[in-house]
């Protein structure tokens, strides 16, 4: 595995952070990145199981009744864990080296001319943010002059899953790279789904740098995997060791429970601190 | 699988596991390659027409 | 009619009788095919698989049919490495069942890819730090020794040993053999552990997840130790069947009895490490992911604890038990129960590392994945079944696989 980034200062590790305080469960950052990335869809989706869905929002509850009853959403994401050392759970299990932890950016790549198709990265994720291509993809009639030509259609048989809208990057890189720049700014790389959230909910930038929003909402200590400085932040099954970078803030606890599995008489904070 | 793919470093893990690969694969090809010639050189001598 | 075919002084059932059981087992076979070719030219869509259990039924059948064809691996270094020379007269038998079980696996992995065309990425682009990639290759390269341990079989048919080259060929392989059976134990020992390792590193999935050593989870050595113990066991079973089937002993009772003594001693330390292992994953690994062992068996329609005792009590330790005792091999009745409850031990042990582990939820606000296989799948994980029935037959009926088939029937 290619690992030039590990020792450069510069690397970055892009990442996001979702107020599930702000977010409304509209579901325009599952849109915008079905739309960005030409996911394929079938004409009934009600299956969620087989349905392909980059970015998912999930629906959590807290089990109370009224008048204690309380939702939140949760939309999902690829967490592009980075593990230990970019050990991410799917990158170490694929055996054609068909998915990538890349160093430089931090994020994890699927590469889908090389993806056979033995779902084992499907199996390690336990993020469910990993999709199978069931079918062949079909458009319906004129739909494929609105596909974006900057990212490939994928074909029947393979796995594929978000990839923080990468090719966002390579365009931002080359438009820096013609302006003699090694750089980017900070909103010159920003996903679909965090442009299209309406009530703002979604941020996203380089967790490295301490200018960037990112880093400034969550305080996330890389000495110890990353785990995020602001009492309200947490990451979903932060426990497993998955070390992903993808944050969510909660200003209630039953949300920030939620996010990962504890035994009756666990404490949450004392777990992740 | 060979050193020409682009995905192959010379590194401790490729060393073992892929040395570990191409001595039994060696092996059984020598093994095999053993028997067959042995055997060519065999009928020629005449051996095992009327063994019964 | 095909007598001359048939090993001098060996007496088998009329051709037609024979063929008319091919043939309807030739039917199985035929809609296994049809299944088989619906995944390959419509894809996988005819699963029951989704994106939740992206490992089902296949990876099971997989995973079962390498345990219990391990019997040929473990026979072959006990007979050729470690010198128990009367397993001679059954080690055979293991091979054509070890080839068989290897086979199907082949098949049924190359069913199982989304992309069959791709299948040789696993070798070119290998990334030798998955468990999947080492399974790929020690498999392959083991179905290479089956087929090298098979052929000396094929050789010694009556007319094919005819052939001067042939029998000299089938002669020299015998004479190294312990060379190719040592290199197949040495691929078996990784194959089986990797593919225990396959569910032992997701560290992802609390339900398989294994602490270990360097970079091999428990289960790496548990699938290899459980082969080594169960495999033995399948092939005395499928023994047992042939002997049933065609009424007559072919295998004499003290060979019968050291291969059964030896797995019985295999599985009970296996067994004894196997609850050691699951008593330190449910009282430290889990929990220290949030885990309680019971959140593994509970809220939900079919994993329940029973899963865990008919495994380990019903499939390892009853079977170990009478395995062990010298009563239980000499009554033939208990020998092929406890075989029998092995096999389903084994199979369940990788049911479980299989489907429970897709089933088991890891995110608090989603619920257990049941899932049921479409016929398609059924019928390409019975196809090679089918296949491996009618190629034992016709190795049986041709080829002089019991040594000892004539002095038990004169």
């Amino acid at each position: 595995m290619k690992e030039e980034g590990k020792h450069n200062k510069k690397a970055k590790k892009y990442g996001m952070v979702i107020n599930l305080d702000n977010c409304t469960g509209c579901g325009a950052c599952m849109v915008a990145c079905m739309a960005e990335n030409n996911v394929p869809f079938k004409e009934d989706e009600s299956d969620k199981l087989d349905s392909i869905t980059w970015m998912r929002v999930y629906k959590l509850a807290n089990g109370e009744s009224y008048p204690d009853a309380d939702i939140c959403y949760l939309p999902r994401p690829c967490m592009h864990c980075e593990g230990y050392h970019g050990h991410s759970p799917c990158v170490s299990v694929c055996p054609a080296v068909a998915t990538d932890y890349n160093h430089d950016t931090g994020i994890v790549s699927q590469i889908y001319t090389r993806c056979f198709g033995c779902r084992y990265c499907m199996g390690a994720c336990p993020y469910h943010a990993r999709y199978f291509n069931w079918w062949d993809p079909v458009w319906p009639e004129g739909m494929t002059k609105y596909l974006s030509p900057n990212v490939s259609a994928r074909m029947r048989g393979i796995v594929e899953k978000c990839s923080f809208c990468f090719h966002r990057h390579q365009l931002a890189m080359d438009k820096a790279f013609l302006e003699g720049r090694t750089e980017l700014e900070e909103n010159e790389y920003q996903t679909s789904c965090t442009q299209a959230c309406p009530a703002g909910a979604i941020t996203f930038g380089d967790l490295n740098n301490p200018h960037h929003k990112v880093n400034q909402m969550v305080k996330p200590d890389n000495k110890h995997g990353g785990r995020p400085g602001d009492p309200n932040a947490f990451r979903l099954l932060e426990r497993l060791g998955t070390n992903p970078k993808v944050y969510y803030i909660s200003s209630k606890e039953w949300v920030r429970r939620a996010g990962d599995n504890y035994l009756a008489n666990e404490d949450r904070t004392v777990q992740q601190h | 699988m060979l050193p020409f793919s682009f995905e192959w470093v010379w590194d401790l893990s490729h060393i073992v596991f892929m040395g570990g690969l191409h001595y039994a694969l060696t092996i059984i090809s020598l093994g095999m390659a053993y028997c067959i010639l042995k055997a060519v050189v065999d009928t020629k001598q005449g051996k095992g027409g009327h063994h019964h | 009619m095909d007598s001359a075919l048939i090993p001098k002084g060996l007496k088998r059932c009329s051709i037609g009788k024979f063929y008319l059981g091919i043939a309807l087992v030739g039917a199985v076979v035929l809609w296994g095919v049809y299944a088989m070719l619906l995944v390959w030219i419509k894809g996988l869509n005819q699963t029951n698989m989704n994106d939740s259990y992206g490992f089902a039924l296949w990876i099971w059948a997989d995973l079962g049919i390498i345990a219990l064809g391990g019997g040929a691996f473990f026979t072959g270094f006990l007979r050729y490495i470690i010198g128990k020379d009367e397993l001679k007269n059954i080690i055979n038998y293991a091979v054509v069942i070890g080839f068989v079980c290897y086979a199907s696996a082949q098949l049924i992995l190359g069913i199982d890819v989304g992309q069959p065309l791709r299948g040789w990425f696993i070798f070119w682009h290998a990334n030798v730090h998955s468990m999947l990639t080492e399974v790929a290759f020690c498999l392959t390269c083991y179905f290479g020794v089956l087929v090298i341990e098979y052929i000396p079989l094929l050789l010694e048919n009556r007319q094919i040993d005819k052939v001067p080259f042939f029998h000299n060929l089938g002669h020299n392989m015998h004479e190294i053999m312990a060379i190719f059976a040592a290199t197949g134990a040495f691929l078996s020992f990784f194959h089986q552990g990797s593919l225990g390792g396959v569910a032992g590193v997701l560290y992802g999935r609390p339900f398989a997840v294994r602490e270990g050593l360097f970079i091999w989870p428990w289960t790496f050595f548990l699938f290899t130790w459980s082969a080594a113990a169960f495999g033995p066991c399948f092939t005395l079973f499928v023994t047992r069947l042939t002997e049933k089937i065609t009424g007559k002993k072919l295998v004499k009772q003290n060979v019968i009895d050291l291969l059964a003594k030896i797995a019985g001693w295999m599985m009970g330390t296996y067994i004894i490490a196997k609850i050691i292992d699951t008593w330190y994953w449910a009282t430290v690994t889990a929990p220290s992911k949030g885990f309680t062992f019971m959140d593994f068996y509970s809220d939900n329609s079919f994993y329940g604890i029973w899963i865990l005792i008919a495994e380990i009590v019903v499939g390892g330790i009853i079977p170990a038990l009478i395995l062990l005792s010298p009563k239980g091999r000499s009554n033939s009745t208990a020998l092929f129960t406890a075989v029998s409850l092995a096999c389903i031990g084994v199979l369940i042990n990788r049911w479980v590392m299989v489907l429970q582990v897709m089933a088991h939820p890891v995110m608090t606000f989603e619920n257990w994945f049941l899932y049921v296989p479409s016929w398609q799948e059924v019928a390409t994980t019975i196809l090679p079944v089918a296949g491996g029935i009618i190629v034992i037959a016709l190795s049986y009926r041709y080829l002089p696989i019991f040594p000892q088939e004539k002095e038990l029937n004169p």
